[in-house]
């Protein structure tokens, strides 16, 4: 199964060359891929060679092969995780069945439907990155926003063969459609509205790839307990890339702190505007981008109560995070769940069916594993000796979907007015003038070992390179 | 000479830099990885060194060694209470440790080898396995690896099932071969297999795999077919002489030709020969570690019949309780002396001195010098635990008395991946 084949345009160990119908038509969406590449990937950097990382088998050596590339070139195959023998559906309605090999006609609908929104979130965040690489800190930095790209985009071709191969002639306009939206575009937006705002800067796109992309990792877990065989193990793949992304998060903002303490302790300050003189990121406004990309994000999961959800995982669609580790029956009929909601100006908790709360149970899931970087971003700070302490805001803080949607509520989780809300919004949002700052401080850095002010190197290298290496070879 | 082997080198992830991605413990083959809310840990008695989860881990953090004494490994619980790692014996404290140990041993396994005496000596604990290269020869073959993971083996038929020492010995080893009909199996010299036994143990669960070398070359036990061969010792006692029936090797030493298997792997990827013209090969072995030695020999046989390669030497070092229990005696002595140097050892002939590899190693200290200056030899270990340690000091002797300094060789020999050690 891991073997590769090599010989053709489009790398995969899925027998694509048995299958000449598909294998034609993703040669044909092949270029246009290519072209949005071209016309909505990174900007001005596509004659760069760059030292990427690339999937050539899915074993434990083969995934990781690293080399100068430039991106055009790089290898954006298929691959799928081993499949598993005898794969059984394990939960849901139909547990204990066979896992599908195909898709069942009843729930073509609602699959392309998960498949398509997936799919739609990964070339949407290469463009939102798209000019991010005119102010890297780093020439290490600017290597890993690229490899996050190019692995965007491989994520796009693993929804896409999904699309070619099991869904007809839908699969393959759904697939067209796919490189048609654009982020941000008014007449043609992507689906989803986190995936339409702007990433300004690198500390936004460190945010972005730290709590955003651990949505993506929490939605591929879900997927990857799916009933669709192909699905789950296509998903099951792409976690392994995910993870590096979140390493680019959690690494960058981890940096970015790093430099920020070790600043305050050389001029013996936590004064804002000592700080932003001496160009670097002071550390409340850092909490307020945690603000709002931790709340953007759990909107992600949808709206608290959802009979989608309790259908998606009974009909065996999409399980919960790792529901094979759970110990309950794995149908959660009659089982109940508690979300938040507001009554008489005050947060309360309320019961509700299970299976209607499923978004939220994802959603919580989530606010564990993110809670966990918090606290290990705090270390840093506190190794420092310096006492400040970030924390993830209230799950009701800035929501704009589902019963918390509109609701005034502060980071601590206090019911407030709509005038105080407007009064204290800027200590709790990054404001126009934080973002202005931060925009301030974004500018080119890219010799090698050298690093923008406002950011410190990273401990170690990309595969046991030196941190000077030089990761993008501009040509 | 089994004190500085209680040494090892124990795998941690450092807390200060691990995402807690999943990745490590999604991959690792045999379960060696587990996590709390607060760190991913590696546990240390089921960690196999295989190297799986070290490349698909982004943030380099899995990638951490620490010498410990084997007696106070790092346990899970510990490692789970970490902001960070801790830092690394110094020399000295390795060697307050490493001399204990060596007292401790040499009280209790009389007569002490001399190279026991050597390391205790000086005052430093020796680590053979520092030496070790977890990068392959530069001409090796790549190898494919975890084509069947354990999830999903694969079923081989057993085509041939036999005795290749002399019956009566109490070391009853077979040369068992496994054809894969059209199941792909791709596998070159060095690389291992897993098999799983069939039935379950003491509680129920299915056994888990054990790991065979591969006792065959590329093109099958049978050039030209998809079959290869193992090598497997009857397990009837365990290390302290008690009497106990080893699992999966009663299983396979009883397979009948035509039963099947199922199978994992291929694992290994750093264990490989070099494939240059003109290449040495050295190869040190005991009993069954004989496995891979077979089938790097019996890979250089085939390419010097057909008469198109030119071979470097070939070094053999075998040891053995004594000749009658030594696997493959027979084949061995019919190869050209002109093809491979053979050299045995055994440490329980009737009426001989003790004679154990590493003895033979310095008696031929004079060819050995010449390979090891040579950038083109290649070493390779393979046999129980017991000897690694032996044998590396050996070859440190050898070097240092020829004037060579070891620190310079051993290096070379672990970056250019000349020394390969599988021992267990």
């Amino acid at each position: 199964m891991s073997g590769i084949n090599y010989s053709e345009k489009i790398p995969n160990n899925v027998n694509l060359s048995e299958d000449r119908t598909l294998q034609r038509a993703l040669e044909h969406w092949q270029p246009n891929y290519l072209q949005w590449w071209n016309d909505m990937g990174p900007d001005g950097s596509q004659d760069f060679d760059v030292y990427l990382r690339t999937a050539v088998s899915v074993d434990p050596q083969g995934w990781a092969q690293f080399g100068h590339v430039k991106m055009p070139d790089y290898r954006w195959g298929i691959f799928l995780n081993p499949a598993e023998q005898d794969r059984k559906i394990h939960f849901g309605d139909h547990m204990g069945e066979a896992a599908w090999q195909d898709v069942p006609g009843e729930h073509r609908a609602n699959l392309r439907r998960i498949i398509v929104t997936q799919g739609d979130t990964e070339p949407a965040s290469v463009e939102q990155q798209r000019h991010l690489g005119l102010t890297a800190p780093s020439q290490y930095d600017l290597r890993n926003l690229f490899q996050v790209n190019v692995e965007e985009g491989r994520h796009l071709w693993a929804m896409v063969y999904l699309l070619h191969k099991y869904f007809g002639k839908d699969g393959r306009e759904e697939a067209e459609g796919l490189l048609e939206r654009n982020s941000g575009n008014a007449d043609n937006p992507r689906i989803l509205q986190a995936f339409n705002e702007k990433t300004p800067d690198w500390l936004s796109f460190f945010m972005f790839t730290y709590f955003t992309d651990r949505d993506g990792k929490f939605q591929l877990c879900a997927l990857a307990e799916s009933a669709f065989d192909p699905l789950a193990r296509t998903t099951k793949f792409m976690l392994t890339e995910e993870a590096h992304h979140m390493f680019v998060g959690e690494s960058g903002v981890s940096r970015t702190i790093q430099r920020t303490v070790d600043v305050m302790n050389q001029l013996k300050t936590d004064d804002v505007g000592k700080l932003r003189a001496a160009g670097v990121i002071d550390l409340p406004t850092i909490q307020r981008y945690i603000n709002f990309h931790f709340s953007v994000t759990i909107d992600l999961f949808g709206a608290d109560q959802s009979s989608n959800a309790a259908t998606f995982y009974s009909s065996g669609l999409k399980g919960r995070y790792e529901e094979g580790k759970r110990t309950d029956d794995h149908v959660l009929k009659g089982n109940s769940y508690k979300i938040l909601s507001v009554e008489d100006g005050k947060l309360i908790e309320k019961e509700v069916p299970m299976l209607n709360a499923l978004n939220e149970v994802l959603r919580d899931d989530y606010i564990t594993d993110s809670k966990g970087g918090i606290e290990r971003w705090n270390r840093v700070i506190e190794k420092a000796g310096i006492q400040f302490k970030l924390t993830a805001p209230h799950k009701a803080f800035h929501r704009n979907i589902g019963s918390l949607s509109g609701a005034k509520i502060t980071p601590d989780g206090r019911v407030v007015s709509e005038a105080e809300w407007n009064a204290k919004v800027g200590e709790w949002l990054p404001s126009n003038e934080d973002r202005a700052y931060v925009g301030s401080l974004m500018g080119r850095c890219v010799e090698p070992g050298k690093f923008a002010n406002w950011i410190a190197p990273p401990v170690m290298g990309i595969n046991r390179q030196p941190v000077d290496f030089d990761y993008v070879r501009f040509n | 000479m089994n004190a500085p082997a209680e040494f090892f080198n124990q795998h941690l992830i450092d807390p200060e830099i691990c995402i807690r991605c999943n990745t490590c413990e999604a991959t690792c083959p045999v379960g060696a990885i587990t996590h709390d809310s607060r760190n991913y840990v590696v546990i240390a008695d089921k960690c196999n060194f295989c190297m799986a989860c070290v490349p698909p881990c982004p943030t380099g953090s899995i990638d951490n060694w620490r010498m410990r004494p084997k007696a106070a490994a790092y346990t899970v619980e510990e490692q789970l209470s970490w902001d960070d790692l801790p830092a690394a014996l110094s020399d000295s404290e390795l060697s307050a440790l490493g001399g204990d140990a060596a007292v401790v041993s040499t009280v209790s396994t009389a007569p002490s080898s001399a190279s026991a005496e050597s390391s205790a000596g000086e005052g430093t604990a020796f680590n053979s396995a520092a030496y070790g290269a977890t990068v392959p020869p530069w001409s090796a073959a790549h190898p494919y690896t975890n084509l069947h993971a354990p999830k999903a083996p694969t079923t081989a038929t057993v085509v041939g099932n036999v005795q290749v020492n002399e019956a009566g010995t109490a070391n009853e080893t077979h040369h068992i071969v496994l054809d894969f009909g059209h199941m792909p199996f791709p596998v070159l010299e060095g690389q291992s297999i897993g098999i799983v036994p069939l039935g379950t143990d003491a509680q129920g669960k299915p056994h888990h795999a054990r790991q065979y070398s591969i006792a065959s070359p590329r093109n099958g036990e049978r050039p030209g077919y998809n079959n290869l061969s193992i090598t497997v010792k009857r397990v009837v006692e365990d290390h302290e002489g008690k009497p106990v029936k080893g699992v999966a090797s009663n299983y396979l030493c009883d397979l009948k030709t035509g039963d099947t298997v199922q199978v994992i792997g291929p694992f290994g990827s750093s264990f490989l020969m070099p494939n240059h013209p003109k290449s040495n090969i050295v190869m040190i072995c005991t009993g069954t570690g004989s496995a891979p030695m077979r089938a790097m020999t019996e890979w250089r046989r085939r390419l010097r019949q057909s008469g198109k390669f030119e071979g470097g030497k070939l070094m053999l070092f075998f040891g053995a309780r004594t000749q009658k229990e030594l696997p493959y005696f027979g084949p061995l002595q019919k190869l050209p002396k002109d093809f491979i140097d053979i050299n045995f050892a055994f440490s329980r002939e009737q009426g001989q001195t003790k004679r154990y590899v590493q003895d033979l190693l310095r008696e031929r200290s004079a060819d050995l010098v010449a390979l090891l200056k040579d950038p083109n030899t290649y070493i390779y270990v393979c046999g129980l635990k017991s000897m690694e340690e032996g044998v590396v000091l050996a070859l440190r002797d050898v070097a240092t008395q020829a004037g060579l300094n070891w620190d310079t060789v051993g290096q070379s020999l672990k970056q250019e991946g000349r020394l390969h050690l599988e021992t267990y």
